[in-house]
């Protein structure tokens, strides 16, 4: 049986990722260039995993689904990066931003590849400096800081309300350039669709050419799984249509386990659901909260007429405004974290507050903004996103306030990897999103593109390397093991399978029904009773999707219902992962809240006792798996429970 | 609302395509562009007919993957957007509606809506960057920008690289969406060095890979989603210009 080690170097928490460096095996120039490398991915974590595995001189091959490596998801994150840079000189420092990012993730996450994420975080911010990505500056010429949720210090950089989007164009630029020096082979439009193991080691993939329709070998001596979250499982989320959790679901059911799948964060502020046709929920950045306040009527009477629009928002007097973050977390009011901020607008609408026309949505409002620094200004800082909440809602925000809800947005959980990274297959990585690696429970806003970064920039080019030493005399991996071949088989029957169900129902029927399953009962607020009872809804699902299924097409060329098909299959692994999780732990923390855990308050309440580990699943035939428990321990930080008052 | 649709369907590259028309009934005036095309294409999958195939991702503006020639305008009757910001609003009920691909030489069709946009890909390869590798870099505050260029680099920064230029423009010319990358990193010292090798090479790249050349329309500024405007070209130029007069290798 496989167990958890977390390969944690020994030493001082300062110490431990120097000295990795210090003593890691490296490969000299001419062994790199017989070493083949590939990279599902190619957001923040795959492109730049991809360019500096690519410049130290390994062979590297990388894939993504989209038309181009310019358009994974990173692209729409908006906020900011973080990093402990303290340029405005307000007391920010690498052990702080540790500090924030473990308090934040509420204690479930490891203290050493925090403290390393905390380390290596200003080196980030000169890499895309020196790229070229236009972050914001002051007059004087230098670089522009702002704060984020769960931070008491402004350590967050950003380009206007494009953060994400310079970021990988920065990161696409250097994969551009290690393509162009022949050092990166990109393939676009490809679905990683298994991972080859041979002799225990991941050795290469199976993927499917979206185009021609054709199922393609691909070997290499490791593989690095760089393909985001799962978020999508909800169906309606802030993630783009073609995130997905396929390829940590392949590498789930070849033995690599699934760590904290409960541990999804609920954004506090997105755009409401105004209807059942809706694709996707656009996220209005958390930026917005440095200047935004967050009310609801303090009368339900009140929030009664303004939801039957027989009262305008702006016209409520001030008095009869709750702005119920401000009131019940005066030490950092509108910037709690995500997490807090989501459950206090949910308590504030269940309790028949809420407001637009569902009544599940709360005000976030720019009025006193706009009276302190002008229009001018907001529009400077948030110009991007008005327009786009303008545009879907058909409001203009800088006359009335907007109206937020939270939705799914970001999935903590992932891919279970040790200090290197690797999971528990040897040679199989994962990076970004897609492991659970730095944000326990709660990831702080700004995190994700500093950890995506982190790892491909800065991390996998050491512990990569340490691995393939090894591999100097093994020579080309052929593609015509029977380990291929039968990888191939079993995914050409997979997709022949689905085809030949010719039932009656959509893919996204039941994709629908399954997001809506986990948002009513795996949500913001857990019970027992409400995963117990979905478990077996999705039991129910998976029958009736391989009775029922229609796809209308063959494997040939773009067969697009055949791709969602496969990927909604996987959604119901992902589901029960989430779900058998979440029951299982019966404590409150971070973004997983269970009901019975709370404080008379109503606030959150952990159980270090019982659940201070990392639950990692390993997979044990469809809808079953077992449990693996690795031990938190915290030396450099007191555990305290979480307060935001 | 109620639509007649009149859509471009092309089995694959070779094929030849054709317009079918669909009708569509009761979409919301709330709903998306894409959301409507969403739901026809559950009503042909209920039918067992293939579905529309088109390119989309983000459906927020920002990846570029989304394209549609909708009435005649790339990302359809509305400014400063993309197709998938487009609501079901801005048409008027009963309408007729005509979409089609991105027409251009360098962009084939892959299947009925979707084409093949990697030429731009190729263009941002032949020097579309800083040729820089991980580490080794300076402090990021070592390199200070006055905040007007750092801005103005940022506006051309925007791109997303959805091809509507292209698209839009009568010689097929991707020149607006080279003028921004160019624009981009000539405005900052970072990107100043290489300034001359990168101009030649992108220009050089996009001739050899079929798009047409720009005879300054405007068409593209007009239609680009993300406001880039066509003084980024103008400075492209005194680039090139610039560029090819103290040029000593041959590009
Ligand atoms: C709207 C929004 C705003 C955000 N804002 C912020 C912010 O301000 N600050 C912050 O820190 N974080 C933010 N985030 C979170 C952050 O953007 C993401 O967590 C991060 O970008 C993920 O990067 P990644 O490289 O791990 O994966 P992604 O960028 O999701 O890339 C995944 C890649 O994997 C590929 N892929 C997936 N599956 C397969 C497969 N089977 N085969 C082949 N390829 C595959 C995809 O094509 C893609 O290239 C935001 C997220 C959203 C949704
Ligand atoms: S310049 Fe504008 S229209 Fe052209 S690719 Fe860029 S964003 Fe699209
Ligand atoms: S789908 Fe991303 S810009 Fe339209």
């Amino acid at each position: 049986m496989t167990t958890l080690n977390s390969k944690i170097p020994k030493g001082q928490l300062e110490n431990k990722w120097t000295g990795y460096k210090a003593s890691q095996n490296l490969v000299n120039p001419p062994n790199k260039r017989k070493i083949d490398v590939i990279i599902v991915g190619t957001g923040l974590a795959g492109s730049s995993a991809a360019s500096s595995l690519g410049a130290m001189g390994f062979n590297v091959k990388i894939f993504c689904i989209q038309d181009s490596p310019r358009r994974a998801h990173s692209i729409a994150a908006q906020g900011g990066i973080n990093a402990a840079k303290n340029y405005p000189n307000d007391g920010d420092s690498v052990y702080r931003l540790f500090y924030d990012t473990i308090k934040g993730g509420d204690y479930r996450a490891r203290e050493a590849n925090v403290y390393r994420l905390a380390e290596v975080s200003n080196n980030i911010i000169d890499q895309c400096v020196a790229q070229g990505v236009p972050f914001a500056r002051e007059y004087g010429g230098l670089l522009d800081n702002r704060s984020f949720g769960g931070a008491q210090v402004s350590r967050t950089f950003y380009a206007r309300g494009q953060t994400g989007q310079q970021l990988l164009l920065g990161a696409y630029s250097a994969l551009s350039y290690e393509i162009n020096n022949g050092n990166v082979q990109m393939f676009t439009r490809r679905e990683m669709m298994d991972v080859v193991i041979v002799d225990g080691k991941a050795r290469g993939i199976i993927v499917r050419n979206l185009i021609t329709g054709d199922i393609e070998r691909h070997s290499a001596h490791a593989v690095v799984l760089a393909t985001g979250g799962y978020g999508n499982v909800y169906f309606l989320s802030t993630n783009a249509m073609n995130s997905n959790c396929s390829a940590a679901i392949q590498a789930w059911r070849k033995g690599a386990f699934i760590a904290n799948p409960a541990y999804v964060q609920i954004h506090p502020t997105c755009i409401p659901v105004h209807g059942d046709y809706q694709s996707k929920l656009t996220l209005m950045s958390e930026s917005l909260r440095n200047d935004g306040r967050i009310w609801v009527p303090k009368k339900k009477e009140d929030a009664e007429k303004i939801r039957n629009k027989q009262l305008k928002a702006k016209d409520l007097k001030e008095e009869d405004r709750d702005y119920f973050l401000e009131r019940r977390y005066p030490a950092f009011g509108n910037l709690v974290p995500r997490d807090v901020a989501s459950r206090a607008a949910k308590e504030r609408c269940d309790a028949g507050f809420g407001v637009g026309n569902t009544g599940l949505a709360v005000f976030l409002d720019f009025a006193s903004a706009i009276n302190r620094l002008g229009k001018n200004v907001i529009e400077e800082r948030y110009g991007n996103l008005f327009q786009m909440y303008e545009k879907i809602v058909d409001e203009n925000p800088y006359q009335n306030p907007m109206m937020i809800y939270p939705a799914v947005h970001y999935t903590m959980g992932g891919i279970w990897v040790d200090y290197e990274l690797m999971t528990t297959i040897p040679g199989l990585y994962a990076a970004g999103e897609a492991n659970f690696s730095d944000h326990g429970a709660n990831r702080l806003g700004a995190s994700a593109l500093m950890q995506g970064l982190a790892d491909g920039y800065f991390v996998l080019p050491y512990t990569v390397q340490n691995y393939l030493s090894s591999d100097i005399k093994t020579g080309a991996i052929s593609t015509t093991l029977p380990e291929f071949d039968a990888a191939e088989k079993a995914v050409k029957d997979r997709l022949q399978g689905l085809l030949s169900i010719k039932g009656k129902r959509s893919v996204d029927s039941f994709h629908k029904e399954l997001g809506k399953t986990m948002w009513n009962h795996v949500g913001m607020g857990r019970t027992k009773e409400s995963l117990e009872k979905a478990l077996v809804v999705f039991k129910d699902i998976r029958e009736r999707f391989h009775k029922e299924l229609l796809i209308p097409g063959t494997t040939e060329g773009v067969n697009i219902e055949l791709e969602k098909a496969t990927r909604v299959e996987d959604y119901i692994d992902m589901a029960e992962l989430i779900t058998t999780d979440a029951l299982t732990r019966n404590e409150s923390c971070g973004g997983h809240f269970r009901e019975e855990s709370q404080t008379e308050e109503g606030e959150a309440k952990r159980d270090d006792a019982n659940y201070m580990y990392v639950g990692a699943w390993e997979y044990k035939g469809t809808g079953e798996m077992t449990l693996h428990k690795e031990d938190l321990n915290y030396e450099n930080i007191e555990v305290k429970s979480r307060n935001y008052k | 609302m109620d639509f007649t649709l009149k859509i471009w369907r092309q089995e694959n590259a070779k094929a030849k395509g054709r317009f079918e028309t669909y009708k569509i009934s009761n979409i919301s005036s709330d709903c998306s562009f894409l959301e409507m095309l969403d739901q026809l294409n559950e009503t042909l999958v209920d039918k067992i007919e293939i579905p529309i195939c088109f390119d989309h991702d983000c459906r927020e503006g920002i990846c570029g993957m989304c394209s549609l020639y909708i009435n005649g305008r790339p990302h359809g009757p509305d400014d400063d957007i993309t197709t998938c910001q487009l609501h079901m609003r801005k048409f008027k009920d009963g309408d007729t509606i005509t979409i089609e691909p991105w027409r251009a030489k360098a962009f084939p069709v892959i299947k009925d809506l979707m084409v093949d946009r990697n030429a731009l890909d190729k263009i941002i390869q032949a020097g579309g960057y800083v040729s820089i590798s991980t580490g080794g870099v300076p402090d990021a505050n070592s390199i200070p920008v006055s905040k007007k260029n750092s801005d103005l680099a940022m506006d051309a920064a925007q791109c997303i690289g959805c091809g509507a230029c292209v698209a839009t423009c009568k010689n097929a010319s991707a020149m607006l969406f080279v003028a921004a990358k160019v624009s981009h990193l000539a405005l900052l010292p970072q990107g100043k060095v290489e300034a001359k090798e990168r101009v030649l090479r992108m220009v050089r790249k996009m001739d050899e890979l079929g798009f047409g050349n720009c005879t300054n329309t405007g068409a593209c500024e007009a239609e680009c989603p993300k406001s880039i405007t066509l003084t980024n070209i103008a400075r492209l130029n005194r680039e090139f210009i610039f560029a090819g007069i103290l040029s000593e290798d041959k590009y």
